[in-house]
């Protein structure tokens, strides 16, 4: 079956799918979907469908597999077999394998692993249908069921594909465009735009590619504000009503980050991790006391929003006197 | 807002638990009660949602209480089978994928999900219900093969009659791309019956239709009856430990067939591609 496209780009800058070169797809998320799982998120992107579970922190067997100072994070990317046109055998294959391997390795810098030793996180990604960027659209539904599981993490991340077609750089690829385009580069950012996964296939110069990568932070912005959004509307109304009073969120939030510290700090003490270079990272920013800043700043933020919740609660409170 | 401890990791052992609520449940048995509240023959709630997956030539999101499977299904020309040359092939494979409860695990499937995948099959298959006949493209040469994939998402209990259920909601919808594989025009599966399966489990000698997961957990036996439009039975599964009497069995056919027919009215009378 050959249905290349002859032009993907019609004479009004307009893609096949009637969006701009700069346009993603339209996502919609549904966060808790699954009753067993700890965290659920259903994502639809353009004509993908993902639905993820996250389970645990829980009890990692068999034991030798535990790691004594952090969790270990499982991630397992999976199509259903009628996913696709020409149906899929079903079980992991090489394809699946690397595609879980990167999307593990693009959620390891923000998971704040180091809080659960001995455990596990699994991450269980299901492509219920697929249609070009499911690896980026099952990232960006894991991020929000990571988060609804509760585990702590220094940010969101969200993934999202450029591409090449007719000689041009496209913002996130719909299934002609993968299929026949010229080139192929998903990236996942983090929060603060530290790229955590990067592949790349197909032809592009230096310039294109450094366009292309600015391209992808400005997707990954948007998909993080409808992330964002997503997880607001879940839990606003419960972050209202579930914080004891006797425990204000400030304090919380505090105990935990002086924790982080302190866990970071002992590898330091000790030099004997070696573990992975990402744990390197952390000490070395802890060291020249740029975190503390950073975690201010949160802090800050994190103070307003309650700040504003409680303004909110106590104009209600003051109409219903 | 979920915030985990670290004290939660410790996971409580299942069995305890279990005991437990073996004598919870059966407690609330003898008092002619359930744990959810229902009463012994009443189904969980059930919502079907067809042609949910484009990719597919027929789909069906099944909810069944808080139990979730998708059933997707896709054709494809194959050879026939040497001692049936005229007729079409039905593959049917569960998956009980880890998204759907801590106590799954990724892997080739086990013989929870073998069992499931093969009552779902017989159901099909010796009810009849396709008339693999008309998927005969070529005789002795080429045939439509049928891949019907159970997809579970959820586990919240029975996910048997959750996946009988699907099948042949997405059978219902499918339509057999012909024209894609050059093969003539598109056409309707060929669905002449609608069997369903419906599970009784006993608990403490009560029979109970469609168990919640606790139910299922606890139970000694399960029996899962396939039965037809006219009321006949094309399929039976026992799986368990524990044994029926004869008059336990009787009464489970009948309660299954009832139910069956009520589901059928009620949930795959309007379904049609």
């Amino acid at each position: 079956m050959n249905d290349k496209p002859e032009k993907f780009i019609d004479e009004n800058g307009l893609r096949l799918d009637g969006r701009q070169i700069n346009e993603i797809r339209p996502m919609t998320i549904k966060i808790g979907v699954l009753s067993r799982a700890d965290g659920s998120c259903y994502l639809e992107w353009g004509n993908n469908k993902v639905l993820v579970a996250v389970y645990g922190p829980r009890e990692l067997h068999p034991r030798r597999l535990q790691k004594s100072d952090s969790a270990l994070i499982r991630y397992r990317y999976n199509m259903a077999a009628f996913s696709v046109e020409e149906r899929v055998r079903p079980g992991p294959s090489r394809r699946s394998i690397e595609i879980s391997k990167v999307s593990r390795e693009a959620f390891e810098p923000v998971v704040m692993t180091q809080l659960y030793p001995g455990a596990v996180i699994d991450v269980f990604a299901e492509v219920l249908q697929a249609d070009a960027g499911t690896r980026t659209a099952a990232i960006n539904a894991a991020s929000i069921a990571l988060a609804d599981a509760g585990i702590p993490m220094k940010g969101l991340v969200a993934a999202c594909a450029v591409g090449k077609v007719d000689d041009k750089l496209v913002l996130d690829l719909n299934k002609p465009e993968d299929n026949y385009g010229q080139a192929d580069l998903p990236i996942a950012m983090t929060q603060d735009g530290d790229i955590t996964l990067v592949q790349m296939d197909g032809d592009l110069s230096q310039e294109e590619f450094k366009q292309a990568v600015e391209m992808c932070k400005e997707g990954c912005r948007q998909i993080l504000e409808i992330q964002k959004e997503a997880l607001k509307n879940k839990f606003a109304d419960d972050t209202a009503v579930n914080i004891p009073d006797d425990i204000d969120e400030v304090t919380y939030v505090e105990a935990i980050v002086e924790f982080d510290i302190e866990e970071d700090e002992y590898p330091e003490e000790d030099d004997i991790s070696g573990e992975s270079e990402d744990e390197d990272e952390d000490t070395g920013s802890l060291d020249e006391e740029g975190e503390p800043e950073d975690i201010e700043e949160e802090f800050i933020d994190i103070v307003e929003e309650a700040a504003d919740e409680e303004e909110i609660t106590e104009g209600s409170d003051i109409r219903e006197q | 807002m979920k915030r985990r401890l670290l004290r939660e990791v410790i996971s409580v052992s299942n069995e305890v638990v279990s005991v437990l609520k073996r004598d919870y449940i059966y407690n609330l048995m003898l008092k002619g009660k359930r744990i959810d509240g229902r009463s012994f023959d009443q189904v969980r709630d059930i919502d079907v949602q067809t042609n949910v997956i484009d990719k597919a030539e027929g789909s069906a999101w099944v909810r069944l209480g808080d139990t979730e499977v998708l059933v997707g299904i896709k054709l494809q020309v194959g050879t026939p089978f040497p001692d049936s040359p005229g007729e079409g092939v039905i593959i049917t494979s569960m998956e009980l994928n880890p998204i759907a409860s801590p106590d799954f695990e990724a892997g080739p499937p086990r013989e929870n999900a073998i069992e499931m995948a093969r009552v779902t099959d017989r159901g099909i298959r010796e009810s009849g219900a396709i008339d693999l006949s008309k998927l005969c493209i070529t005789e002795g040469e080429e045939v439509w093969m049928i891949f019907i994939d159970v997809h579970v998402l959820n586990n919240s209990g029975n996910i048997q009659d959750a996946s009988s259920l699907g099948t042949i909601a997405a059978l219902l919808t499918t339509t057999i791309p012909a024209e894609r594989a050059g093969k003539g025009d598109d056409m309707a599966m060929p669905v002449t019956d609608i069997p369903l399966s419906v599970t009784v489990v006993d608990i403490g000698g009560s029979l109970m239709v469609d168990p919640g997961l606790d139910e299922e957990t606890v139970c000694d036996t399960k029996i899962t009856i396939v039965s037809n439009q006219d009321g006949s039975i094309s399929g039976m599964q026992k799986s368990g430990d524990g044994a029926l009497t004869e008059e336990q069995l009787l009464k489970a056919v009948e309660m299954s067939c009832a139910k069956a027919t009520e589901l059928r009215e009620a949930y795959l009378a309007d379904i049609s591609n």
